[in-house]
């Protein structure tokens, strides 16, 4: 059987396990009647018998479905024919790849070689051979865990305590993929981003001014020793999470006070989540519309004005990531200040305070903490966005603080460097995941610290 | 407070500094509320421009310019040997067959050069159409029949309007030969725009007039199952445990600032640990929705355990109680008490979790869901793309054409994340208690 085949007959047993296990359990009481003589419902003797044939019997399959794949390929590497079996490991392993082509169907049989050919069909063998034993060792694994559990239902088992114990220990496993995760990227990024530093240095990746992350494929090539140095990107990146904000903070801002201390109900009612919809439209959206419609416009009108504004300008970018960014703003904004007690407003009302002195004087001070994590939260947003700049930003390395010039981000050169064929030891593939490291390091610094001025503050009016 | 030296003041005086300000407080007044409306409609009016300039770019994708021509199934050119058989009938050239129809339309057309000119009003796919109604229906052969052919870009084009016929012969796609019979054609009704169902039933293609959304939507279609299944369970089980069952201590702790901190993780990260764990690591297959679930489940947990662990704290304590006080176990009472209540609100957020993962294309560039396929994916394991990719993928494209594509794709997309949202929001007003 296939393994998908296989899992379902799994679940097919269990269910059958089920009720192998109820049936006994109210058997041995004799019926419906006798219930309260048993510790716990039938239906957790049910339980019990399914949960103790399906676990084992899965963590069997997985197991041997991770160490299937390399265990056949090596019997299959030592039956190749002796003068493939010694070629170089590279080659080996592109005749490898062919055969592991030929099986999945990827490709004709005329495609390949005679050797690749006899290969796979002794892969295929071997593979049968294996799925079959495997369905067997599964199969009575099952029958005899059930038979087992079976035999040892009594009245006095407790099967409900068994089985919620395994149910708490599947919430805790849950739970702990949120951290597995955390560990995952750092692992992984940073594990990536070590060899990288083991090919250029730290303080010319963090310092140097020059990016040009081509490498040669040739030695003898010319001009392709590849530099790295990341402050164009750095510079970039800022450049347009400035101008982001600069779109981003004021209307946010101003929109959160009109909707939370002006606006009539109805009004806000239709208006909040017609703003908050900006935040729902995909960024490659935002991306698409960037780079065909606000790009080209400011061209167009820098040419009237007579200044010289590049079509992947960084303010177009920055433009359209600020329009995005508003409602994050907005409604971090929006929060804080519906959370300031009633009593401060009140109170400057009564020294003749007017609306606005109030909002200015007493409301945002009284809001500001949160209204600056929340600022915070949606820099690290801009610093993280993708595919806006991948579209409408440049490629081009450019250290200046212009905006009408194009510049590069962090986010765009990940893309750039790692879209396409990659080779997994260069240093142009693992300069992606420094960049990734030092983009999730300031986006984690940056969250941190949002949140804990966030909560601080949501604590001290609570 | 230094009053104490200064005598106060009157009543009056008070008064008089009051009044002299207060219209130019009151103008302050005035205008800081002008500015709020302004922040507000400005928000309102980016977000007009933008469906505007969507709409209004996209909305001919789902139109499409067709020419009728009387085809002449000439058996001499489809099966000369008259075998009838599907395999000769596949290898016949049918291309031929569209030149010799024209000729019989146009037969002042001569030359070459003239023909060809003349059979490039139609797409170079037109031919398949063909092919694929003889081999379907062989008593065609030898038959003359109107039939509708898809137009190339270029007519398309001109026919929308996005090609002006003023511009300078050297300056657009069509020849002014070309615009001649074209009207010649119009003249007899025998071009038309149509409904567009190669856009909606096709995979990708390098040419805009064949070119369809089918194969992202279904590639979209197993990534958001596929994430759904795996991020569902795993979500509502981590909120279940965080608010029902963990005690407060450093392991908890750990946990709930790892969920806040994954939220904000910039989505590109993901892409990043996808692309080393899951195809470097585990050798999984590049481009296939598995993988593109894989990474978007883990993008979207956070969402997913934040929504149901708000969901589960509006359920009241005194519902907990009563089951605990009629003898259930924890985990019956949470499993047929609390978790029944507070299923509207997961399933709210779940489903805006998955909008959100509809949208998504960064951390899918990384892990090689951009390549151009032209074959719809047949499972979890084949490669594809998906929606907002192909986006993507389309607004690289030069030709013309594929600008309208890419506003049709977008627009579909929208509808697809405006019935998820709407569905969401009718779920949390239908089912929403208040206790």
């Amino acid at each position: 059987m296939t393994p998908a085949a296989l899992l379902v007959a799994l679940a097919l047993l269990s269910v059958g396990a089920f009720w192998i296990g109820k049936s006994r359990s109210l058997a041995i009481v004799g019926g419906t009647r006798g219930v309260r003589n048993l510790h716990s419902l039938p239906s957790h003797y049910g339980f019990m018998t399914a949960l103790w044939c399906a676990l084992p019997a899965l963590a069997v399959i997985l197991v041997w479905l991770v160490f299937q794949d390399a265990i056949i390929l090596r019997l299959v590497t030592d039956h190749l024919p002796a003068g493939v079996r010694d070629l170089p490991a590279n080659e080996l392993s592109l005749v490898l790849n062919d055969v592991r082509n030929l099986v999945a169907g990827n490709v004709g049989r005329d495609a390949v070689s005679e050797a690749a050919r006899g290969a796979a069909d002794e892969y295929v063998r071997l593979r049968g051979i294996s799925r079959m034993s495997l369905t067997v060792l599964t199969l009575v694994m099952v029958v005899c865990t059930a038979l087992f559990v079976r035999s040892r239902i009594t009245p006095e088992l407790r099967a409900r305590n068994r089985v919620e114990k395994v149910v708490e220990w599947m919430l805790i496993g849950c739970s702990t993929i949120a951290v597995f995760t955390t560990i995952g990227i750092v692992a992984s990024v940073a594990f990536e981003a070590f060899r990288f530093f083991s090919m250029v240095s730290p303080i010319e990746f963090l310092f140097g001014t020059n990016w040009s992350p081509q490498t040669a494929i040739r030695a003898d090539q010319v001009g392709s020793s590849g530099s790295f140095g990341a402050v164009p990107l750095f510079a970039g990146t800022l450049l347009i999470s400035l101008i982001a904000m600069v779109i981003a903070v004021p209307i946010g801002l101003f929109s959160a006070i009109y909707l939370a201390e002006y606006a009539n109900p109805r009004f806000r009612t239709y208006a909040k989540p017609l703003i908050e919809v900006l935040a729902g439209v995909p960024t490659v959206v935002y991306g698409f519309f960037a780079a065909l419609t606000i790009g080209p416009a400011l061209r167009g009108w820098g040419e009237s004005f007579g200044i010289s504004v590049a079509s992947e300008s960084a303010l177009a970018a920055g433009l359209v990531m600020g329009i995005m960014i508003i409602p994050f703003v907005s409604s971090l904004a929006d929060d804080m200040i519906s959370a300031v007690p009633q009593s401060l407003r009140d109170g400057a009302y009564a020294l003749g305070a007017t609306r606005s002195e109030t909002i200015k004087q007493v409301v945002i001070r009284a809001a500001l903490p949160g209204i600056v994590g929340g600022v915070l939260l949606a820099v690290s947003r801009a610093i993280g966005e993708t595919m806006i700049v991948v579209m409408a930003a440049g490629l081009a390395a450019n250290l200046t603080a212009n905006p009408f010039e194009a510049v590069t981000t962090v986010t765009v050169q990940i893309v750039t460097l790692l879209v396409g064929d990659q080779e997994f030891d260069s240093p142009k593939t693992l300069a992606a995941f420094a960049l990734g490291l030092v983009l999730f390091l300031v986006t984690l610094a940056l969250n941190v610290l949002a949140l804990h001025i966030v909560r601080k503050y949501r604590e001290q009016y609570e | 407070m230094n009053s104490t030296s200064k005598p106060l003041k009157t009543a009056k005086e008070t008064q008089a500094i009051v009044a002299a300000t207060l219209s130019r407080r009151y103008w302050a007044e005035r205008r800081f509320r002008a500015y709020g409306l302004a922040a507000v409609i400005a928000g309102l009016a980016f977000l007009v421009y933008l469906f505007f300039t969507i709409f209004s770019n996209g909305m001919g994708a789902f139109r499409q310019t067709q020419v009728r021509l009387p085809i002449y199934y000439d058996a001499a050119l489809i099966d000369p040997a008259g075998t009838r058989k599907p395999d000769d009938l596949n290898a016949a050239d049918y291309a031929a067959v569209i030149r010799n129809s024209f000729k019989l339309k146009f037969p002042e057309v001569e030359g070459r050069a003239a023909t060809r000119e003349l059979s490039r009003l139609v797409s170079g796919s037109a031919s398949f159409d063909l092919q694929r109604a003889v081999v379907e229906n062989p008593a065609l052969i030898g038959t003359t029949v109107d039939t509708w052919l898809l137009a190339s870009d270029a007519v398309d084009l001109l026919e929308k309007g996005h090609i002006e016929r003023t511009l300078a012969e050297a300056e657009r796609p069509l020849t002014d030969q070309q615009l001649v019979w074209l009207d010649k054609l119009d003249a007899e009704n025998a071009v038309a725009l149509k409904f567009n169902t190669v856009f909606l039933t096709h995979g990708d293609s390098r040419e805009p007039e064949k070119a369809g959304i089918w194969g992202a939507v279904v590639g979209s279609f197993y990534t958001l199952l596929l994430t759904l299944l795996l991020s569902f369970p795993i979500g509502v089980a981590t909120a279940v445990y965080l608010e029902e069952f963990a005690r407060r201590n450093r392991w908890t702790d750990l946990i709930e600032v790892n969920i806040n901190n994954l939220a904000a993780v910039p989505s590109i990260v993901f892409g990043l640990l996808g692309l080393a764990v899951y195809i470097g690591f585990f050798g999984l297959p590049r481009s296939a929705p598995l993988v593109g679930a894989l990474v978007l489940t883990l993008l979207t947990l956070p969402t997913i355990i934040i929504a149901s662990r708000a969901a589960l704290k509006s359920v009241p304590p005194s519902i907990r109680e009563a089951a605990l006080g009629m003898g259930a176990s924890k985990i019956q009472t949470v499993a047929h008490h609390v978790l029944p209540l507070a299923m509207p609100g997961m399933l709210t957020g779940t489903i805006i979790g998955m909008a959100r993962a509809l949208g998504e294309s960064a951390p899918l560039l990384m892990i090689g869901m951009v390549a151009f396929i032209v074959d719809i994916p047949k499972g979890i394991t084949d490669a594809s793309t998906v929606l907002p990719v192909q986006v993507f993928l389309w607004s690289d494209s030069p030709e013309r054409g594929f600008m309208e594509k890419t506003s049709g794709a977008i627009i579909v997309l929208l509808a697809f994340l405006v019935v998820m949202n709407t569905t969401a929001v009718i779920l949390r007003k239908r089912f929403e208690r208040r206790w």
